[in-house]
C-alpha cells in the first residue's frame, strides 16, 4: 500500500512538473466558447497554442489517459487518472480536445469493438484526427429511441443505408458518425437494431444545419441516400446494437451531466467570462458592495450554490465508488437529470441577477457577455432534452435503481 | 477528500446497524411515548450504547475517548437516526462532550469527559431563547461579582434539560443582544438553586425543556472558555452538532425512502402495483437524487471535521450546507413519506407518523434551512 502511494506522489510530482513545462500559458486560462479545439481532418485552431497543447498532450495519450497505450492513450491507471486530472485543475488547465469520440464512442469501441476496429479508430481519436458525430434520434424517434427506422441491407459484402437522422450534433462539420440502424424489421424493436461506423464523406450523405430557439446551430439533419458501408463496420453482434446504444448514453449522460458542475468549459452553456459568478453579477448589476441587497434573490442564490456544491460533491463520489475499468452505470441517470435541472436554474437565476441586461438579442445597448447569457439561457432548455430527457432519466432510476415495476411491461404482459 | 467509508468505518457502521436494529428499534420510542416514561430514554439501551464506547467515540484517549473522531459518532448517529433512538447522543455527547473537548481547560475535560465516555455525567447546551435558533441572540446575562457570576434569563429547547446533570449555559457578559462579542459560557450544576426545569413534551417524543436561572451564583472557575469571547468557539461546536445531527437526519431520511419503496413495491390498486405509476416514479426518482446529495454532503463534511488541515470557514459552509440540504430533503420525504402511504400512512398505528415529527423539531433545531441559506451566504460573502 505504502508503496502504491509513494509510487501515486512520484507520478504527481513527474506530472507536474512536465505540465510547467508543456502547458503554455493562454491554456492556463478559461476557456472561451470560440476557441474549444475540436479536431478533425480539417481542425480549427483560434488560437495557435491550442494545437502545440493538443499535440504535447496527445503524444503523452493524455486526451484519453485511462485507455490502453496500445490504442494511442495515457494507459493509467484510474488513481493516477484522477492525479493527473487534479493537476490539471490545479493549473487551470484548458482541455487539450473536447470531442464525441473521447466521451462517447471511444469507451464502448474498448468494451464492444473488435481489435481492428480499435487500432483503426481509437488513435485518430486520441490524437483529434477524427471528429464524430453520433446518429441517433429520428424525425419519429425522440425517447423512444428504440423504434428508430434508419435501414441498412446487407448487399454483398456492404450494407446499404437509407433514412435520416436528427439533431446530430456538428453532422456538418463532423469526418465519421457512429449510427444507429435497424438491421431488422420483423423481430420485436430492441432486437433488430446495429451499431455501425461510417465516413461522413461517403455518398449520398447530406445535413443541414437545424437553427435552435437561441439562434446557433449546433444540430442539424442528416440524411442517408443509399450511402455504402462496409460490412465490417458493425460494430459488435448484428442486431446487438442497442445494447451498445444504452451504454453509449449511459457515457453520454455522464459527460453532459457535467455541465451542471458549471466547468465553464463544455459547448452546451458554459460559464460567460466576467458574469461569471451569480452572487458577483447580481451585486454588480445592484451596485452593492458587501451584500447582495435583494433577499429574496439572495437566498435562491444560496440554495443554488449549497446544491451545486452537494452535487459537485456527489460526482466526485460516484468516481470514488466505481470500481476501476467499470465506468457509468445507472447513476449516470441520476447525475445526468440533476446536473442538467441545475445547469437550467443557474440560467434562470442569471437571468434574474442581470435584469433587462438579460433580456437583449443583438446590437447595442448589451454588452457581449450579457448577449450571451440570453443565448445560453435559450441553449441551456436543450439540457433536459438532448442524451435522454429528464423524464426519460426519471424513468430509468425508477426502473433501474430502485427497482420500481414498468407499467409498460406490465401493460405488455396483460396483453399476452 | 474521502466521500467514501473506509474499512473501519464500514465495520463500525454494519455493528452500529445491527444494534440499532436488534435492541433499539422504532418501537422503543412508541413504548417510551405510550408509558410517558420519565426519562425519555431507554436507560438499558443507553447503557449497552455506552458498553459500545458510542459515548466517547470522539474523544481522544487522554480523556477516556476512543479517538475514533466526528466520522465514527457521525455513523452510529446515522444508523440511530434510521430507528429514530431517543438517547443522549445529541445532548451529551454531540454537543455537550464537544463543547467540553474543544473549548474547555484541560482540567475541566479531565474531570468531566471520562465521566461521559462512562455515562455518568449528562451534560446540555442550554442556547436558544426564542422560538428560532440564534446563537448570537443572548439575552441571558451573566454578571460579575468578585469571583462569582450570576445568571439570569430563560433558556429553551434545551434538549434532555429534565435529565441532565449540568448545563452549558450561553451567557452574555457585555454587549447588545445580537453582539458575537460579550458571550460567555459556564458549566453549571443542575441542582444549583435558582435554577428551574420544566420539561415541554413535544411532537417526536424526544426530550427537551425550558430551563430558567434566577439569581443562579456560579463561580469564575465554571466558565467554559474565554470570558466575552465565547462566541466564535460556540459556533465551532455548533458546526460540529449541526453535522452530527445532519448525519443522524441522513439516516432517518434513508429510512423513510427504503419503506415508500417497499410499499410501492407491494401495493396494488386499479389491478397493478402502484409503484408502476409514473407519477410517483418521477417522484421517487426525485428524492432519490436528492438523498444521493445528502449522502455526499454528510460525508463531506464529517471527513472535514475529521481533516486536521481543514479550516474553520470550510467546515462552517460545510456544516451550513449540510444542515440546510438535509432539512430541506428531510421535509420532502417525510412529508412523501405520509402521501405515498395514503391512508396508512395517516395512522398512529402505522409507523410513518413518527419519522414526519421527528422531522420538524431535526429541521429547526441548530437552525433551519433558510437559516444555513442565510449564513452560508455570508460566510461567501454576499
Amino acid at each position: 500500500m505504502n508503496m502504491q502511494l509513494q509510487a501515486l506522489d512520484d507520478f504527481r510530482t513527474s506530472t507536474r512538473e512536465w505540465l510547467e513545462n508543456n502547458c503554455p500559458p493562454s491554456m492556463q486560462t478559461s476557456m472561451v466558447q470560440e476557441e474549444i479545439v475540436w479536431g478533425g481532418r480539417n481542425p480549427h485552431f483560434e488560437n495557435p497554442e491550442s494545437k502545440i497543447w493538443l499535440e504535447r498532450m496527445a503524444e503523452k495519450g493524455w486526451t484519453c489517459p485511462t485507455w490502453p497505450t496500445e490504442y494511442g492513450g495515457g494507459g493509467l491507471n484510474k488513481e493516477e487518472a484522477i492525479v493527473l486530472n487534479e493537476e490539471l485543475r490545479r493549473i487551470n488547465a484548458r482541455p487539450a480536445l473536447t470531442s464525441f469520440g473521447i466521451s462517447m464512442l471511444g469507451p464502448v469501441l474498448l468494451e464492444y469493438g473488435s481489435h481492428e476496429q480499435r487500432l483503426e479508430h481509437l488513435p485518430k481519436i486520441v490524437r483529434g484526427e477524427i471528429r464524430w458525430c453520433q446518429g441517433y434520434s429520428e424525425p419519429g424517434s425522440g425517447s423512444d429511441l428504440a423504434s428508430l427506422k434508419t435501414k441498412a441491407e446487407l448487399q454483398g459484402d456492404e450494407y446499404l443505408i437509407n433514412g435520416s437522422k436528427v439533431w446530430t450534433s456538428y453532422a456538418d462539420k463532423a469526418d465519421w458518425i457512429f449510427c444507429l440502424v435497424r438491421t431488422d424489421f420483423e423481430v420485436p424493436k430492441h432486437a433488430g437494431i446495429s451499431f455501425i461506423l461510417f465516413d461522413m464523406a461517403s455518398a449520398g450523405i447530406s445535413t443541414k444545419p437545424i437553427q435552435l430557439i437561441s439562434g446557433a446551430s449546433p444540430f442539424c439533419e442528416t440524411f442517408f441516400d443509399d450511402v455504402k458501408v462496409p460490412a465490417g463496420n458493425l460494430v459488435g453482434r448484428l442486431n446487438d446494437g442497442w445494447t451498445i446504444a444504452k451504454r453509449l448514453l449511459q457515457h453520454e449522460r455522464t459527460m453532459i451531466s457535467s455541465f451542471g458542475l458549471a466547468s465553464g468549459q463544455s459547448d452546451r452553456g458554459g460559464t460567460t467570462s466576467t458574469v461569471s459568478s451569480l452572487e458577483g453579477a447580481a451585486m454588480h448589476y445592484r451596485g452593492d458592495t458587501d451584500k447582495l441587497s435583494d433577499p429574496v434573490l439572495r437566498d435562491e442564490i444560496a440554495q443554488f450554490r449549497i446544491d451545486s456544491t452537494a452535487f459537485a460533491l456527489t460526482s466526485q463520489r460516484s468516481v470514488e465508488e466505481s470500481k476501476q475499468d467499470q465506468g457509468p452505470n445507472a447513476t449516470s441517470s441520476m447525475l445526468k437529470n440533476y446536473g442538467c435541472e441545475l445547469n437550467k436554474r443557474r440560467y434562470e437565476i442569471m437571468m434574474k441577477a442581470l435584469g433587462s441586461q438579460s433580456l437583449g438579442w443583438e446590437g447595442e445597448g448589451f454588452a457581449e457577455d450579457e448577449l450571451l447569457v440570453t443565448r445560453e439561457w435559450l441553449r441551456s432548455k436543450a439540457n433536459s432534452i438532448e442524451g435522454g430527457t429528464s423524464e426519460v432519466q426519471l424513468n430509468v432510476i425508477a426502473k433501474r435503481v430502485l427497482g420500481l415495476p414498468d407499467i409498460l411491461s406490465m401493460s405488455k404482459d396483460r396483453e399476452k | 477528500m474521502a466521500l467514501v467509508l473506509n474499512e473501519d468505518q464500514q465495520l463500525l457502521k454494519d455493528s452500529a446497524k445491527n444494534f440499532c436494529q436488534q435492541n433499539s428499534p422504532l418501537s422503543v420510542l412508541r413504548r417510551l411515548r405510550d408509558s410517558k416514561d420519565e426519562a425519555g430514554f431507554d436507560s438499558a439501551i443507553w447503557q449497552q450504547m455506552l458498553e459500545l464506547g458510542w459515548a466517547g467515540m470522539a474523544i481522544p484517549e487522554a480523556y477516556g475517548g476512543f479517538d475514533f473522531g466526528y466520522g465514527g459518532l457521525g455513523i452510529v448517529l446515522e444508523e440511530s437516526g434510521r430507528t429514530l433512538t431517543s438517547s443522549p447522543l445529541i445532548s451529551t455527547v454531540l454537543l455537550g462532550a464537544t463543547a467540553i473537548n474543544e473549548i474547555g481547560s484541560d482540567s475541566q475535560k479531565q474531570q468531566l469527559l471520562p465521566k461521559i465516555v462512562a455515562g455518568e455525567l449528562l451534560v446540555s447546551l442550554a442556547l436558544d431563547e426564542d422560538i428560532s435558533h440564534g446563537p448570537n441572540r443572548i439575552k441571558t446575562t451573566a454578571v460579575k461579582n468578585g469571583d462569582l457570576f450570576t445568571i439570569d434569563g430563560a433558556k429553551t429547547f434545551v434538549l434532555d434539560g429534565h435529565v441532565a446533570d449540568k448545563f452549558i449555559v450561553v451567557t452574555r457578559t457585555s454587549g447588545e443582544s445580537s453582539d458575537a462579542h460579550g458571550i460567555s459560557l459556564f458549566l453549571v450544576d443542575a441542582n444549583t438553586a435558582g435554577i428551574t426545569v420544566t420539561r415541554t413534551l413535544m411532537v417526536d417524543n424526544r426530550n427537551s425543556a425550558k430551563v430558567e436561572f434566577s439569581n443562579v451564583s456560579v463561580p469564575a472557575s465554571a466558565l467554559l472558555g474565554e470570558e466575552d469571547n465565547g462566541f466564535s468557539a460556540l459556533d465551532f461546536v455548533l458546526d460540529i452538532a449541526r453535522i452530527g445531527l445532519a448525519a443522524e437526519m441522513l439516516g432517518s431520511i434513508q429510512e423513510v425512502f427504503d419503506r415508500i419503496i417497499e410499499y410501492l413495491k407491494q401495493r396494488e390498486q386499479f389491478g397493478v402495483l402502484i409503484g408502476s405509476f409514473q407519477g410517483l416514479q418521477h417522484r421517487a426518482a426525485n428524492m432519490y437524487s436528492e438523498i444521493e446529495l445528502c449522502k455526499s454532503v454528510v460525508r463531506a463534511a464529517l471527513g472535514a471535521l475529521d481533516n486536521k488541515e481543514a479550516e474553520r470557514k470550510e467546515i462552517a459552509e460545510l456544516a451550513s450546507i449540510a444542515k440546510a440540504k438535509l432539512s430541506e430533503v428531510f421535509f420532502l420525504v417525510s412529508n412523501e413519506g405520509v402521501q405515498m402511504h395514503g391512508g396508512i400512512g395517516m395512522t398512529d398505528e402505522f409507523d410513518i407518523g413518527f419519522f414526519i415529527k421527528r422531522a420538524r423539531v431535526a429541521q429547526q433545531y441548530l437552525g433551519d434551512a433558510a437559516f444555513h441559506r442565510d449564513r452560508y451566504a455570508s460566510l461567501k460573502n454576499f
